[in-house]
């Protein structure tokens, strides 16, 4: 991430108050998708805490990432509804066909994967998005058609 | 999509309003007022419920559909956005208003079907495929022949006293909220009562905490306004990372301004100047919504410095989480907020004397502050006249999972599980038999049919070992497996344990362990290893108790539940996973055995190519046959074969 963009995130925060940091992080995945280490050090310079502390907050919540996401960010809900309708499946399903697990990001970078606990659809489940298309009570099958899709389109 | 969500401001109309002036108003600005409420409409007014599950459901492409309808065709008509209904089911909802005619809503609207309900609307029909019903009026005509929403099942038991916003006004627009009684509750509070004097009001409101065990919410916030210090804080915990609920969500994204309010008024209460909001930031469209009502508030007056000359000021902060469970522990957010890792502390000191930043602090659970505008509004006598004695007014909860009508409902407590099940939900779909409810997320309980006759309050659930919990009510059929959800809780609890305490740490990783074995193949068929397993059982019980009473925070307290409500509900279900080895439900798929029905089979050779453990034999063109020892139980034969000849036992 360039350090005009950075610097603008900090700059919303103008008072060095621990109570920032997680707000800061969060800005800063939301610009470039995940945290580098790079910004982590520039953020404890500004906040005057040692690059360990962020680590040991940032890790400690799931929804930091430290790797990027991937072209076509799977998003696959694990609600209980969900989970009841068979959600469970289209996760070995994905890691069948494309070797992630959660929060992990293909090789070729095309695909990452993200269990989310509620998506909200629950009466249509099991849910899945990807990137911001939603797709309702899919199956192992319309799983594998839909990552086809996609790779098929990509190429 | 930001066209039809925004808001034209009429501020000073507005605080006319809040200012309480309503007798000084011209007939314009009475008009005014009437068109933003839509108790007068000069154009047709198309509503769209636009929210996570409608969008989920595929509202985005309805949007266009009208857009475009409207369009091509010239037609002047008001495309306005509202919350959700709460039936989930029925989504996309669409409400469609004509000059003089009552509001109907239609439901799954889906793009095909816009301009078949819309072309019949406009010609004064109503097709009756599509609607849902229509809103109940005195201001204008009812259509005739169409059944009123309120009285449809869905709606009919439910009392919607936090819920009555949502569904029916903008959530982006504060003037919509202020017309139809917003903020009137603040403003009363602020400048007739004293801090004291609300504390005491929700007190004889006999309102209790919604989250968890039930504490009495007026007296919390006493013991903080009358700590010594020189700040006090309000959290509203609306993180709800409980799988299965949904319902703060949908409450915020159709009507966040009643949230604001709320946390106003709890905040006047304690004596604080600064409240957060915590959700999760996953939820984009919520903390989106949220944020908005938050600046509007400002921008009117509502929020900020010297609050209509009542001399109390205060400032609330959205607090988006990072996914952290047990961020849902009262200490935990507190730590959250503060910038740390998410762990709770032992309690004593409780927040209310020691919280944010060593400050006294409230922190209470989001519906909890929901009941407060009402009980300011209408008084603690007549709050209390809906609902139980010990429990009084609403409880609403998130109905999902086997069910017909799944979606948000708010229903007095004191109504029976069975009705919320049966009559609100619609039963099972399909014919299918209802095994039993789980209630209130992987820290509530389960139940089973037998105790459908339950009503909803906190001494009744707690007999049973459940408590309302996230609210959440998620319906099992004969085909969900017990064990299976067990499995799933306790994968989940084990996962968001923070790692502070060993019984928690290792105990929900132990009983994950025991029940991922008992729904297992088997890996020797001597006697030792069901000797084992059974073992494995006996001392889930036991361990579940260890859990539970020396883990230091909620999550390892409860995290038993599943576990020990599951036992005693569904014992027989256990004992045939580990004895039988059979799944009843199908789902433990590593327990099904499979057979190949030899007069069904064409040889076709499909599945053996694809049974990873060369399990099947069999030439081709002639019947195929399992070799059981080899056999993993991945079901993918049963998958595969495409003449249905393949049978789970
Ligand atoms: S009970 Fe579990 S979640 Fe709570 S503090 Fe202990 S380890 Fe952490
Ligand atoms: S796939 Fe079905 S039909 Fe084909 S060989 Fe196997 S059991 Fe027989
Ligand atoms: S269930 Fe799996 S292992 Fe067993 S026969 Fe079928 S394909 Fe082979």
């Amino acid at each position: 991430m360039d350090r005009d963009k950075l610097k603008k995130i900090l700059e919303r925060y103008p008072f060095v108050e621990r109570e920032n940091l997680i707000p800061i992080l969060q800005d800063i995945q939301y610009e470039q998708g995940y945290l580098t280490e790079e910004a982590v050090k520039e953020v404890g310079n500004y906040l005057e805490l040692p690059a360990s502390k962020i680590y040991s907050v940032a890790t400690f919540y799931s929804k930091f990432q430290f790797q990027p996401r991937g072209k076509f960010h799977i998003k696959l809900c694990s609600g209980t509804s969900c989970h009841i309708k068979g959600a469970a499946r289209l996760e070995k399903k994905v890691y069948n066909l494309l070797n992630i697990m959660d929060g992990e990001t293909s090789r070729d970078g095309m695909f990452s994967l993200e269990i989310v606990t509620c998506m909200g659809g629950c009466s249509l489940g099991p849910v899945m998005a990807l990137n911001n298309r939603y797709f309702t009570e899919v199956t192992e099958d319309k799983l594998e058609e839909i990552i086809e899709d996609y790779k098929e389109n990509e190429e | 999509m930001a066209s039809f969500e925004e808001n034209t401001s009429q501020y000073s109309l507005i605080q006319t309003v809040l200012e309480g002036n309503a007798g000084d108003m011209d007939e314009k600005e009475r008009e005014a007022v009437d068109h933003i409420k839509g108790d007068k409409v000069t154009q047709p007014v198309i509503s769209l419920s636009y929210n996570t599950a409608s969008i989920v459901a595929g509202a985005d492409e309805t949007f266009n559909a009208i857009r475009d309808y409207l369009e091509e065709r010239d037609i002047d008509a008001r495309l306005n956005v509202i919350g959700s209904l709460g039936l989930i089911t029925a989504e996309p909802l669409m409400d469609v208003q004509l000059p003089g005619k009552a509001r109907v809503t239609f439901s799954n609207v889906f793009p095909e079907k816009v301009s078949d309900i819309l072309d019949a609307v406009f010609n004064n029909i109503i097709p009756k495929e599509y609607v849902l019903g229509q809103h109940p009026t005195d201001l204008h005509e009812p259509w005739e022949n169409i059944a009123y929403v309120n009285e449809l099942p869905f709606f009919q038991t439910q009392k919607r006293l936090i819920l009555k916003n949502c569904g029916r006004i903008n959530p982006g627009s504060i003037d919509e909220y202020v017309v139809h009684g917003g903020y009137r509750s603040f403003l009363m509070a602020i400048r007739n009562y004293t801090p004291e004097e609300v504390c005491t009001l929700v007190e004889d409101s006999g309102l209790r905490g919604r989250g968890g065990e039930g504490y009495p919410t007026g007296k919390k916030w006493k013991t903080t306004l009358n700590a010594p210090a020189e700040k006090r804080f309000l959290i509203c915990n609306a993180g709800e990372s409980d799988p299965g609920a949904f319902m703060e969500r949908m409450i915020m994204e159709g009507d966040p301004h009643s949230l604001v309010e709320a946390v106003a008024i709890a905040s006047y209460a304690i004596g604080a100047q600064k409240a957060y909001i915590y959700l999760e930031s996953e939820y984009e469209m919520a903390c989106r919504r949220l944020q908005n009502a938050i600046d509007q508030a400002r921008d009117y007056g509502l929020l900020g410095h010297d609050i209509f000359s009542s001399g109390f000021n205060l400032n609330i902060q959205l607090h988006q989480g990072a996914g952290a469970y047990v961020c849902g522990e009262e200490t935990a957010l507190i730590a959250s907020i503060e910038g740390k890792r998410g762990m709770p502390r032992p309690k004593p000191p409780y927040p209310s004397h020691r919280g944010l930043h060593n400050q006294p602090t409230v922190v209470n659970n989001m519906e909890t502050l929901l009941n407060v505008p009402v009980i300011v509004r209408y008084g603690a006598a007549r709050y209390k006249q809906t609902g139980t004695d010990k429990s009084p007014g609403t409880k609403v909860f998130s109905v999902s999972g086997k069910i017909e009508r799944s979606g948000l409902v708010e229903i007095p407590m004191g109504v029976s599980l069975r009705e919320v099940v049966y009559k609100i939900g619609g039963g099972v779909p399909d014919n299918k038999g209802l095994k039993g409810l789980l209630l209130g997320g992987p820290a509530g309980g389960a139940l089973t049919y037998d105790h459908l006759n339950t009503r909803i309050d906190y001494e009744e659930l707690k007999q049973l070992g459940c408590t309302l919990g996230s609210g959440a009510v998620v319906v099992m059929d004969e085909h969900t497996c017990i064990l299976d959800t067990v499995k799933y809780y306790m994968h989940l609890l084990e996962e968001e344990s923070c790692g502070k305490c060993i019984p928690c740490r290792e105990g929900t990783r132990r009983m994950h362990e025991i029940l991922e074995n008992i729904t297992k193949r088997p890996e020797e068929e001597n006697g030792s290893f069901t000797l084992h397993r059974f073992k494995g059982v006996i001392n889930l019980e036991r361990l579940a108790h260890v859990v539970q009473d020396t883990s230091l925070c909620g999550l390892g307290q409860r995290a038993a539940n599943p576990v020990l409500s599951t036992i005693s509900a569904f014992r027989q279900e256990y004992e045939e996973h580990i004895f039988e080895r059979k799944c009843r439900a199908g789902v433990c798929q590593e327990l099904s055995t499979f057979y190949i029905d030899v007069d069904q089979c064409t040889g076709c050779t499909i599945c053996a190519q694809k049974c990873p453990t060369g399990a099947i034999v069999g030439s081709a063109k002639k019947p195929h046959f399992i070799v059981q020892e080899r056999c993993i139980g991945c079901a993918i034969c049963y998958e595969s074969c495409k003449f249905g000849a393949i049978i789970r036992k």
